[in-house]
């Protein structure tokens, strides 16, 4: 994996501005469509309710996930509990050996693409075929998903011609319906042949034993019923008390992601249908590393809708892969350095203006921006990583700033570089990164101080 | 030990009230603090300046420095404790004070402290009571809101209805008037072609517009977007001014 925002990597993505200035533009146009969706509904009211929900959630995690399993496994379900990473692709491996799959169909997952099932799979010969369009594109591209519900968000409809037109062996068209009927003609032999099925969960329901999965597509549906084998692949925090707690989230998600009323499709799985098999791999993979610090808590309530992403200023110019891991934009930034591990995702907290759209958007209201500027903390406390000359100026100016005398000699000192600069052309250290694209104020002959001794 | 107010409470005459200058308006644009003193003086309210003021640390906190914004964060409560009204001319660095001074761990009196500070549209409507300040300033003008102004401080609606009531003022919304102009401090050195691009995006809207002047509670999201428009249009008639700036005019 590509260490997250590399400066030099972001500097490169801006060489291509026509398809930054796509994104941003499909973005922008997102945004608003949600705005408008979220006008339909008592929002800040609904929000605050899934806020309560989800910290009442996360405070009761442990017993809400065995009342959840005891409930799903008397339902004909099957449990299966994963503190890692390696653990849950073991057990689905395990499973499509059991069941002596050859392929399975996945319906989208953010929870697969952090756990590179894809390759694992593959490296142990079963073959993974995505079905959400976005994620077929992507997977048949050998790229990545840069958007956590956008996954091929990045490519044009003329690229995903050239892709189909090369990797399906069908006449060139970017029209999007003769794309989409290329795509399901091609799945639809997928879900037939395969013996299981993958798909995520947006939402378990402890009270009943409910599994919920929302999607736009159908391929969510056929997935998790056509195999006779369903795996539902569920992050720890997914779990809510009530069935009656659903709605509040279901008429919270789409509006926030897509700015639908609902999901076009909505799926209960109450535990195992007669002559099927079906398996819910309860992964932590470092959730609870979140959960035991308060400060980074809140950013398990996440609902996976992508608002943040949307509204995200760097999201929309730098896209989802400059965040190096599955997922992206704001609550990318937030989560990844605990899901990987503070020093390779070091530079992410750093990635932001620290402008808090994403706090306002998110319909948990999550406090991202906040979170951000924590983890930088921790970044310097736990690593060495970051650019530790900005970090020792940074130092050097706080420790001048303790004392008066200092102080008024580091604002002199900054006023002649200023002006000392504005002469030549050349400014030292951060004043010279500021400089190159930005012109510096003149200088003012008196500061306020100076200004204030006199009049006084 | 000054108590903090409860936050229906508004200025009494007679209370002392502290003036926070942000440390780099003090080295760059002191006319934002001149403004302010001028704009107090017309207003009839005593306006007093602690000297011994520095920085109030927010540098350090955005760079993770926590233990160094600390210290910076207790200094600035032995400069203004006793002070019950503290106005700074800066939405970014009246939310390090009023709301991040709570999150660095242990500083208690920092917290209650920096509780006592206002940014200064909030103030003069929510303390004082006033709609309009009496100035007047002819021009066509156009308000950025600082995103620690809109988002950590909420003081969008008091920015507004002052800028409104400025007699011979033309006031024309912002386009996208919630987008963060892309300054974020270090960001601002750190990502310099992302925070580039945002500040490219702000002077677009800030040209449909039309208006000749852009005013912000915020010198620094001033300072990087004139900027940008400095380097690129050197002649260009725009001109940048703090909402202090505007206020404090009557001509």
């Amino acid at each position: 994996m590509a260490k997250p925002f590399d400066r030099k990597a972001v500097a490169r993505g801006f060489a291509h501005p026509t398809s930054s200035s796509a994104l941003l533009a499909t973005l922008e146009r997102t945004a608003e469509t949600s705005d408008a969706a979220r006008r339909q509904v008592p929002w800040q009211a609904l929000r605050s309710a899934a806020h309560a929900i989800k910290a009442y959630s996360i405070a009761h995690l442990d017993q809400l996930l065995e009342q959840f399993e005891a409930q799903f496994t008397a339902r004909g379900g099957t449990v299966l509990w994963a503190p890692t990473v390696a653990d849950a692709v073991a057990h689905v491996i395990d499973i499509c050996h059991r069941h002596g799959a050859t392929s399975v169909v996945k319906g989208k997952s953010m929870l697969s693409e952090e756990m590179d099932l894809n390759e694992h799979l593959s490296a142990a010969t079963i073959d993974p075929v995505e079905t959400d369009l976005g994620e077929f594109i992507v997977q048949l591209a050998g790229q990545r998903p840069s958007h956590i519900i956008g996954p091929a968000l990045h490519l044009s409809r003329q690229e995903i011609g050239v892709l189909f037109e090369r990797k399906l062996g069908i006449p060139y068209s970017d029209d999007p319906e003769v794309l989409m009927c290329a795509a399901r003609e091609r799945l639809r032999q997928r879900y037939l042949t395969a013996a299981v099925g993958i798909t995520g969960v947006n939402f378990a329901i402890a009270e009943t034993g409910t599994i919920v999965v929302v999607e736009n597509e159908g391929n969510g549906g056929l997935s998790s019923s056509v195999p006779s084998v369903h795996i539902a692949l569920m992050g720890i925090e997914k779990v809510i008390p009530r069935l009656d707690d659903l709605q509040v989230f279901l008429r919270l998600l789409a509006r926030a992601g897509t700015g639908q009323k609902l999901t076009t499709y909505t799926h209960y799985f109450l535990g195992a249908e007669p002559g099927k098999t079906t398996y819910c791999i309860l992964v932590d993979a470092n959730r609870t590393t979140l959960l035991a610090d308060p400060k980074t808590r809140e950013s398990l309530y996440c609902v996976r809708c992508g608002a943040c992403l949307n509204v995200c200023p760097v999201y929309r110019r730098a896209g989802g892969w400059a965040y190096g891991g599955a997922y992206s934009g704001p609550i990318g930034a937030t989560i990844t350095p605990a899901l990987v591990g503070t020093e390779q995702a070091s530079e992410l907290p750093f990635a932001s203006s620290l402008c808090g759209a994403c706090q306002d958007t998110c319909p948990v209201a999550i406090d991202l921006a906040h979170q951000l500027v924590y983890l930088r903390h921790k970044v310097v406390e736990e690593t060495r990583a970051g650019n530790p000359s900005t970090t020792r100026a940074i130092r050097f100016w706080a420790k001048a700033m303790q004392s008066l005398p200092a102080y008024r000699r580091g604002i002199r000192w900054l006023r002649r570089a200023a002006r000392l600069g504005r002469t030549i052309g050349w400014y030292p250290g951060l004043l010279g990164a500021w400089a190159k694209q930005r012109a510096l104020p003149p200088v003012p002959d008196q500061s306020f101080k100076e200004f204030w001794e006199r009049r006084t | 030990m000054i108590e903090t107010s409860a936050p229906s409470v508004r200025y009494r005459q007679g209370e002392r009230v502290a003036l926070f200058l942000p440390c780099y308006c003090d080295a760059l644009f002191p006319q934002i603090g001149r403004s302010v003193v001028k704009l107090f003086e017309r207003l009839g309210v005593p306006l007093e300046y602690p000297m011994e003021q520095t920085c109030c640390g927010q540098p350090a906190f955005n760079a993770g420095l926590w233990s160094e914004a600390g210290a910076l964060a207790r200094r600035f409560a032995d400069v203004f404790s006793s002070f019950p009204w503290i106005v700074v001319p800066s939405g970014s660095c009246g939310a390090m004070a009023r709301v991040f001074y709570g999150a660095l761990e242990g500083e208690v009196e920092a917290t209650q402290v920096g509780a006592r500070v206002y940014d200064l549209a909030t103030f003069l409507v929510e303390k004082l009571g006033l709609d309009d300040v009496g100035a007047s300033f002819a021009g066509t003008v156009t308000y950025h809101d600082g995103c620690h102004a809109r988002r950590e401080l909420h003081a969008t609606n008091a920015a507004l209805t002052l800028l409104r009531a400025v007699r011979g003022l033309e006031y024309v919304e912002l386009p996208r008037m919630d987008e963060c102009c892309g300054f974020g401090g270090l960001f601002a050195v750190k990502y310099p072609e992302l925070s580039v691009s945002m500040g490219q995006a702000k002077c677009e809207h800030i040209a449909h517009t039309g208006a000749t002047v852009v005013t912000s509670g915020d010198a620094s999201c001033l300072m990087h977007v004139e900027g940008l428009v400095r380097k690129t249009q050197p002649h260009a008639s725009l001109r940048f001014m703090h909402l202090a700036e505007i206020l404090a005019s009557d001509g």
